[in-house]
């Protein structure tokens, strides 16, 4: 059952990115990258697990809260120093 | 213990179909604000199911205490993207499409009986 | 079943890779690409750890995934947000990169495989390395051992390097003031949440700093997980509070006072008639000796990249930069 839950978190992993690549405005692809850094902990965490890495904890606590340190500095540069021409 | 095995087989399977709903959702659904729905709730849901699985696994040590920590962590800060994101969207002037909702309007209209 | 599964998460990542990189080069909105190479670091952390090296995955995702991203937004303020396109292919530039890239392959040709036991590197040294450890340090992260007692030299030309990276941003640009009616808006929810999470990733900073001989840690990560946690500050509550608690003024000193920690951890093995950074002279017992050298070293480092780190921050994020 982990070996499905690992196959699951890479097809939504490879999903998000199709959408961080195409979506139409800049805020879809905050929102794909946000989400590709969550799933990317889930992954850790389960394959980790299931594989056998060592000290896999540690790290998955700080991607969480790097990811969102990243996820809320994107948006706050954005919103301060829009380039022209980008809603 | 069989029952704790199979409760985090379980565990794991209900938030791999989460994800990948999730992750269907965000490619397939038409406008911004119906992709933040779809990515959120997905996520709030299936990233502590997993997680919850993988503790079960685990057993009870300092891992699965670090384990509980991630979840409290991401149960707090994943809503609290959402929210940011989207006022971000909604003050940075990206607009819901209102105009085939305001068609669909007209067309009921239309086709009322008079 | 668990070689599948390996084999498919390493395929499947570096597909990401690849993918990744492609869409960075060809945006034209340096946000966007910002963003991808931030995935890229995660992305990169993992196969990391997929090679069981915990410490470079943390510190990759620790400086790559955060520190990095949030200083080229930084930049990115200083200059435009969008990228000049050229239109013009070059034949020339393409043959180039094509003939470094396969003289790298030609050359890696002769490489033996990835874990092999027979290879010169698990021959020669590590085995001496890992015994090393058991006996004279005795903590059981070999890596710290070798950063910070084996190879302590090294580590202190690192620290160094990093201070002369904060000081060559002090030269060029300098802390500046900060920017006159610039805060926030205020959004209540991230005020509040955000409270708590600073305090967690304080601890968890100075978790990492102490933990370092046991588990994956040390002072490099500490340093920028703990310069996070001002970074976040700065970006809810505004850069004028966050200088009010950290002033600019003292940053540079403290950075310094990171390297004299170092260097005088080194010295202090002199006056009890050792070899410079010998930390076996600094206690009665050899062992208990290199603990307390590890512990004040790694403090050092941990003080030192924490300064620069918010250093660099302060340089991009201000204004009015007096030469």
């Amino acid at each position: 059952m982990i070996a499905a839950a690992i196959v699951a978190l890479l097809i939504t992993l490879a999903l998000t990115l199709t959408r961080a690549f195409l979506g139409p405005s800049i805020y879809d692809q905050i929102l794909a990258v946000n989400s590709f850094g969550t799933k990317t902990v889930l992954l850790i965490v389960v394959a980790g697990h299931a594989l056998g890495w060592f000290g896999y904890v540690d790290i998955a606590l700080m991607y969480t809260l790097v990811n969102f340190i990243g996820t809320l500095a994107v948006m706050r540069f954005f919103e301060q120093h829009k380039p022209q021409g980008e809603q | 213990m069989i029952i704790i095995s199979l409760l985090s087989d379980f565990c794991l399977l209900i938030g791999g179909i989460f994800t990948l709903t999730g992750a269907v959702g965000l490619l397939r659904l038409p406008n911004f604000y119906t992709r933040l729905h779809a990515a959120s709730v997905t996520e709030s849901l299936a990233a502590p199911l997993l997680i919850i699985g993988i503790i079960l696994d685990t057993g009870f040590t300092l891992d699965s205490a670090k384990l509980i920590i991630i979840i409290i962590i991401m149960v707090v800060s994943s809503p609290t993207i959402t929210h940011a994101l989207c006022r971000a969207a909604a003050h940075g002037g990206y607009a819901p499409d209102m105009q085939k909702k305001k068609q669909r309007q007209a067309d009921n209209r239309a086709k009322e009986p008079k | 079943m668990i070689e599948n599964l390996h084999l498919l998460i390493n395929v499947f990542l570096l597909a990401f890779l690849v993918l990744i990189v492609f869409a960075a080069i060809n945006t034209n909105n340096l946000f966007v690409a910002t963003m991808l190479f931030g995935i890229f670091s995660f992305v990169t952390a993992l196969l990391f750890l997929d090679l069981d090296a915990v410490d470079v995955a943390f510190t990759e995702a620790a400086v790559g995934a955060g520190f990095t991203t949030v200083l080229m937004l930084s930049a990115l303020r200083l200059t435009g947000a969008f990228e000049n396109v050229k239109h013009r292919q070059s034949v020339l530039g393409l043959f180039i990169v094509v003939l470094t890239g396969a003289a790298l392959i030609y050359g890696t040709a002769d490489f033996p495989r990835m874990g092999d036991p027979n290879s010169a590197v698990h021959l020669n040294l590590a085995p001496e390395f890992i015994q090393l450890t058991q006996e004279k340090i005795d903590i059981p992260n070999v890596v710290t051992a070798v950063l910070a007692s084996f190879r302590g030299y090294d580590t202190f030309g690192e620290t160094v390097v990093v201070f002369s990276a904060g000081v060559a941003v002090l030269l060029l640009l300098g802390m500046g003031q900060v920017e006159p009616k610039k805060e926030p808006e205020q959004n209540v929810v991230l005020r509040i949440v955000v409270k708590p999470i600073i305090a967690l990733i304080l601890i968890f900073g100075l978790y990492v700093q102490f933990h370092g001989d046991f588990g994956a840690g040390g002072g490099f990560q500490a340093g920028v997980i703990f310069a996070s946690a001002f970074i976040l500050y700065s970006l809810v509550f505004g850069e004028s509070y966050t200088r009010k608690v950290i002033p600019a003024a003292i940053l540079p000193r403290l950075a310094a006072l990171g390297v004299l920690i170092y260097g005088v951890t080194g010295l202090a093995s002199l006056l009890f008639d050792k070899p410079f950074l010998d930390y076996n002279a600094l206690s009665s017992n050899p062992v208990s000796g290199q603990h307390t050298g590890i512990l004040l070293v790694e403090a050092g480092v941990g003080l030192a990249v924490f300064a620069t780190v918010l250093l660099i921050f302060y340089s991009f994020s201000g204004v009015n930069h007096n030469e």
